[in-house]
């Protein structure tokens, strides 16, 4: 079996006296997507930043595309090929929508001439070619949302890290963003590992689900089968969920 | 980069104005417009820092007196000319920026704080200069004329010859701002000053880029300062490093439109000959008021910040219709 593209191996972390993340594992096979799902507080965005480089882990090691990035500072994560969006938007406000994908870009291309072309085709897959020429603060949180998308897709990723890109979304929007990111996988193999709570697209996108609570994985498993199991139920997605 | 036609023409008319502004000019107006070039060119070099990489340096007279005094003692105690003495006035200066930024970036003093540290070491270096006897401690520094009167290539001469290289300095200060502005490095220069975790989040080495600006603007700073030691042939800490200096520096970036490449420019020409025309006006009306300039300049900023916060130039290119086609 080749080796996985991600490998998470008993990850901790903690803030003071908090263990926001608690010995967790996971591998991500080469053009997979996996959701990282759980309640609030459950500790995925500490994973997230942890596999970008944001925070270092007290304990374990992070292993990408065949070497140790445990602790590797962002610029050096998004070089090595991981790419990420925020769950609270940072767009360049006083750059055009263009220009906030051009600085992505640039990390796949040394010109920007080039730098361009490849922007316009991000802008392009994410439905925000009308807005090129926009203020990024001109925008609305889901075309926001977009941008984030095409931003880090600018920079060529192996690895994109989605932090809830669906929320704030209407359900049309969703299944928009959904369609691309599908194709994107299809059609380059980009892996995707995503943090969501809109369930809709956890169930049409992700091939495989791992479960956060309390900062442990509780589950972990194809979506039917985590969708049933009688702890996540109990601790996310409630009695009543289907 | 595509050029609109208009303002091609609209510039070309002007750098023909300036060319020729010697030939027409009293020495009075020509001083003006020196002076008005002087600051378009340190206004260039401190917007590159603050407009483009969005650190606010509030100390950048430290720069103009390194340039000033490294060049100045070069020349006047071992004969070097300032063409060779700027270079290690422009090393002093970069390597001063470049101290001062790896402390701020290092230890993530970030913002109004990296502000604070750029006036402490101008004042540092201010009250260092205050003290050294080689310069004349804070007696002063003082450049002897040259018995001939004229040396162009020790910058020695007349009106003509400083106009003439404060207008090569500011149109050079120009094409290098709008050539990087343009280039990958002012990509994400601009992105570091917007947001600097998602620009590296995006592969952008904020700590190298940073350190990129600051040296940078502080060498290109200290150029200005040879020109200001070899036009005015008299250094005093106080003048050369106080912080007012460093204010009068960059109120014609902020007047013009920070982060914008003519800006600085527009500032600078708006700002200088209006502070010069209010003074002599004054004079003519026999009124002696002193620091009539800086309440000029004062009143000038906040009409600028309450009716047009992004500065003069945005809204001057969209009403002469000179905007770049996109």
């Amino acid at each position: 079996m080749t080796e996985p593209l991600l490998s998470v191996n008993g990850v901790t972390k903690r803030f003071r006296g908090l263990v926001a993340v608690s010995d967790v594992s996971f591998d991500l096979a080469d053009g997979e997507i996996l959701a990282l799902i759980g309640p609030n507080g459950a500790g995925k965005t500490t994973m997230f930043n942890l596999v970008s480089g944001v925070l270092k882990p007290d304990a374990g090691s992070i292993r990408f595309a065949g070497r140790d990035i445990t602790g590797m500072p962002p610029e050096q994560a998004c070089r090595a090929g991981i790419g990420r969006t925020f769950q609270i938007v940072r767009p360049f406000k006083q750059m055009t929508v263009l220009d906030n994908v051009i600085v992505g870009a640039l990390r796949a291309e040394a010109g920007v001439a080039a730098a361009r072309g490849r922007a316009e085709a991000a802008l392009a897959r994410l439905g925000l070619w009308d807005k090129r020429a926009a203020m990024a603060d001109s925008l609305t949180l889901p075309d926001r949302k977009c941008l984030e998308v095409a931003r880090a897709l600018a920079t060529a990723p192996r690895l994109l890290l989605l932090d809830e890109t669906m929320a704030g979304l209407r359900p049309t929007e969703t299944d928009r963003m959904v369609e691309a990111l599908k194709t994107l996988n299809r059609e380059s193999g980009l892996t995707i590992l995503l943090i969501e709570h809109v369930m809709r697209a956890v169930m049409s996108l992700a091939q495989r689900i791992v479960v956060l609570h309390h900062g442990e994985k509780i589950a972990e498993g194809e979506p039917a089968d985590v969708v049933r199991d009688p702890k996540v139920i109990e601790s996310y997605l409630g009695a009543e969920a289907p | 980069m595509s050029v609109n036609p208009r303002a091609a023409a609209l510039g070309g008319l002007l750098l023909a104005f300036l060319l020729a502004a010697p030939a027409f000019l009293d020495r009075y107006l020509l001083s003006v417009l020196i002076v008005s070039l002087y600051f378009a060119y340190v206004g260039q070099a401190w917007n590159i820092l603050m407009g483009y990489a969005g650190l606010l340096s509030l100390g950048h007279a430290l720069y103009v007196g390194l340039g000033a005094y490294t060049s100045a003692y070069l020349y006047a105690a071992h004969g070097i000319t300032p063409l060779l003495g700027l270079f290690a006035g422009v090393a002093a200066a970069s390597a001063m920026g470049a101290i001062i930024g790896a402390l701020g970036f290092r230890f993530r003093i970030e913002g109004v704080y990296f502000a604070l540290l750029t006036i402490a070491f101008a004042e540092f270096v201010r009250i260092g200069f205050d003290h050294i006897p080689a310069t004349g401690g804070s007696g002063g520094y003082f450049l002897p004329l040259p018995p001939g009167g004229s040396d162009p290539w020790s910058l020695r001469g007349g009106p003509a010859l400083f106009y003439y290289v404060i207008l090569g300095l500011t149109i050079a200060a120009l094409a290098l701002t709008r050539f990087l502005v343009h280039s990958r490095i002012g990509y994400q220069w601009r992105a570091i000053r917007e947001d600097p975790e998602a620009a590296r989040a995006l592969g952008v080495d904020v700590f190298r880029l940073r350190m990129g600006a600051v040296a940078l603007s502080a060498g290109l700073t200290s150029i200005g300062g040879v020109f200001s030691a070899f036009y005015y042939n008299t250094m005093l800490p106080e003048q050369m490093f106080g912080i007012s200096r460093s204010i009068e520096m960059i109120l014609g970036p902020i007047v013009g439109g920070l982060g914008t490449v003519f800006g600085p420019i527009l500032g600078a020409f708006v700002l200088t000959p209006m502070g010069e025309g209010l003074i002599a006006l004054a004079d003519g009306l026999g009124l002696n008021v002193p620091g009539l300039k800086a309440v000029i300049y004062g009143a000038a900023l906040i009409v600028i910040v309450k009716f047009r916060p992004g500065g003069l130039w945005p809204w001057v290119a969209r009403k002469l219709g000179l905007e770049t086609p996109a």
